[in-house]
């Protein structure tokens, strides 16, 4: 099995875990987390398509490693976001729940 | 893979314009956190006509010139470099923007008012997070390629979510940050699509895109995984739950954006996507299922919008059906052979669905958010005399009615008339059946608010706040829009098939 197999099927498994989790689970703290699962799995994609566009004598195709940055810094910020609105609802109510209280 | 620097067309002359549409916003949302306080109304106000002048200029500069506007960050040419791109439905889409924000903007002054002292915390928020989605919306409809839309639906995202929790309420907050997971979903479905197809094909800008893919299972994954992602942000029947707690909790003109501008971004690349990045594969089979999901959302939405107690819940339902129409245009508009007439009939008919749905919605939640502050609440069982202390916003949300409806002169006219008629004549007449449907439920549900306003109250109606008649000015010409785009002739909707590849 080829390194760039190895690390596609390791992919494909954080990303089937992480949908998985974001969707049968209720708590919002633990669907971020999955949301974050997810995010690993396609950033890890994005290394194996950096190493599989080596072939012309570079150590690895440097467009996808720029974009891992970027992707990178958005999952951080809407993390944050997410967990900043959780806490916030946390507060106002005492519980971190997205279950209508009627 | 490294490619050749592939030049697909200069920069054009009018290229700075589309890169003012991005960065006067960016601009005063920076101006804005760095100044504070009672600035961010100020600099708003002022970037507001500057923004709808640089929309008008870029539609005017793609309708002389009859070409795509083209610019290329400092230099640097796809696939390596960031482009920027408006053809013809961008021009469209950045214009109709750029009226709205103006609109909802001017009529939010009263609301969003600064204070004289200290610094508003609401209205600091608001009118910076309205700059964003500017900025965020322009990034959308010029983006050059797949990731770079990427960071503009985020940038979108970032700015809409907290809009809808302006107010602080658990409820709204828990509506926000529901609203949030389902964005979040959809644009890491979408990213993971955009790597698949720089795996398989080495690039992201959407020209070199169109050229290179085939109709293989690795552009099928892609072009699913995205479309997927992008229903989830658009609130596509079933992903729509997000949708009306959180556009019906927001304030009303951070609700008009919401509902008006924010949902159609996704469409919009949901377009790029089967027509642009895709031409001419044969999709029928997805189109259909698209379609079907469309007709659902139509016929729950307008079903369970006719069941509502409160009105901006009926109005938010009803954007969930009217988000339906949108995606009717794909089983119409997607052919084997592209530039087929009546594809091309759907396809324009499902644009003018989105800017004159934009226009109409925008004037209604606004109207309902008069009606709601004058009464001090928003049931419609409790409606009765609004009509006559009211009478300009009854009469602006009942024209708003009339292009959801779909009853000529209006532009929800043009658009259900175009769906329809293509639809007869590929004969796929099951769609006109639902177009049908929905615009008679329409009419129910609108009739519904009317009817209840119009009554004669029990009791004498006391108002917990008075209007002024400006606010309900700027809701009457919001409301006038909707109904003057049904006047359009047909010569400028050619303006929109400019840069679409044939």
């Amino acid at each position: 099995m080829s390194i760039a197999i190895l690390y596609g099927l390791c992919s494909a498994v954080l990303v089937g875990l992480g949908l998985f989790a974001l969707i049968t689970h209720p708590q919002p703290l633990r669907k971020i987390l999955a949301f974050n699962l997810i995010g690993s799995g396609v950033f890890l994609l994005f290394g194996v398509v950096a190493h599989n566009g080596a072939a012309a004598g570079f150590g690895g195709d440097p467009v996808p490693q720029a974009l891992v940055i970027t992707g990178l810094v958005v999952a951080f910020a809407s993390t944050a976001l997410a967990v900043a609105l959780l806490l916030r609802l946390f507060q106002e109510t005492g519980r971190a729940t997205l279950q209508s209280d009627d | 893979m490294i490619e050749p620097l592939l030049m697909p067309g200069s920069a054009t002359a009018g290229g700075f314009l589309l890169v003012l549409a991005v960065v006067l916003p960016v601009l005063g949302v920076l101006l804005s956190l760095a100044l504070g306080g009672r600035h961010a109304e100020r600099i708003a106000l002022i970037l507001m006509p500057a923004g709808l002048a640089v929309a008008g200029a870029t539609t005017a500069a793609v309708w002389r010139t009859r070409a795509v506007l083209q610019y290329f960050v400092g230099g640097w040419y796809p696939p390596l470099g960031v482009a920027f791109r408006a053809d013809g439905l961008s021009a469209v889409m950045m214009l109709v923007t750029g009226l709205l924000i103006c609109g909802i903007g001017l009529f939010a002054r009263v609301q969003f008012a600064s204070p004289e002292q200290g610094e508003g915390r609401a209205p600091f928020a608001f009118w910076t997070l309205l700059l964003a989605i500017w900025g965020g919306l322009n990034a959308v409809f010029l983006g050059g390629d797949l990731f770079n839309l990427y960071v503009a639906l985020e940038l979108l995202t970032f700015a809409a979510v907290p809009l809808v929790s302006l107010d602080g309420r658990a409820e709204t907050i828990k509506a926000a940050l529901r609203y949030l997971l389902f964005a979040l979903l959809g644009s890491i479905l979408y990213l993971l699509g955009a790597v698949l197809f720089y795996g398989a094909y080495g690039a992201l800008a959407i020209v070199i895109l169109s050229g290179r893919v085939r109709a293989e299972p690795v552009a099928w994954a892609a072009i699913a995984l995205m479309t997927a992602g992008l229903l989830a942000k658009a609130a596509l029947y079933p992903f729509h739950l997000w949708l009306p707690p959180a556009h019906a909790g927001a304030p009303a003109p951070a609700s008009a954006i919401l509902s008006g501008l924010v949902v159609k971004a996704p469409f919009f690349l949901v377009v790029r996507l089967w027509f642009d990045v895709m031409p001419g594969q044969p999709q029928q089979a997805a189109a259909q299922i698209l379609g079907t999901l469309g007709a659902a959302a139509i016929l729950f939405g307008s079903v369970v919008a006719l069941r509502q107690a409160r009105l901006k819940l009926l109005i938010a339902y009803s954007t969930v059906a009217q988000i339906g129409y949108l995606f009717l245009m794909f089983p119409l508009a997607v052919k084997p052979v592209t530039g087929h007439p009546w594809s091309t009939f759907a396809w324009t008919g499902g644009v003018v669905q989105a800017i004159s749905h934009a226009v109409a919605k925008a004037a209604m939640f606004l109207a309902a958010g008069l009606i709601a502050e004058a009464l001090g609440h928003d049931r419609i069982a409790r409606l009765a005399g609004i009509g006559r202390a009211l009478p300009v916003t009854v009469l602006a949300f009942g024209l708003g009615g009339l292009s959801l409806m779909g009853l000529p002169p209006s532009g929800g006219f043009v658009a259900k008339a175009m769906l329809l008629s293509a639809a007869v004549s590929e004969g796929q007449w099951w769609w006109a059946v639902v177009v049908l449907t929905g615009g008679l439920l329409a009419a129910g549900y609108v009739f519904l608010v009317l009817a209840r306003s119009l009554a004669d109250p029990v009791e004498p109606l006391r108002l917990s706040a008075t209007i002024s008649p400006g606010r309900q000015a700027v809701v009457l010409a919001l409301a006038l829009c909707a109904v003057l785009l049904g006047f359009v002739p047909l010569r400028p909707l050619e303006l929109l098939q400019i840069g679409r590849p044939v």
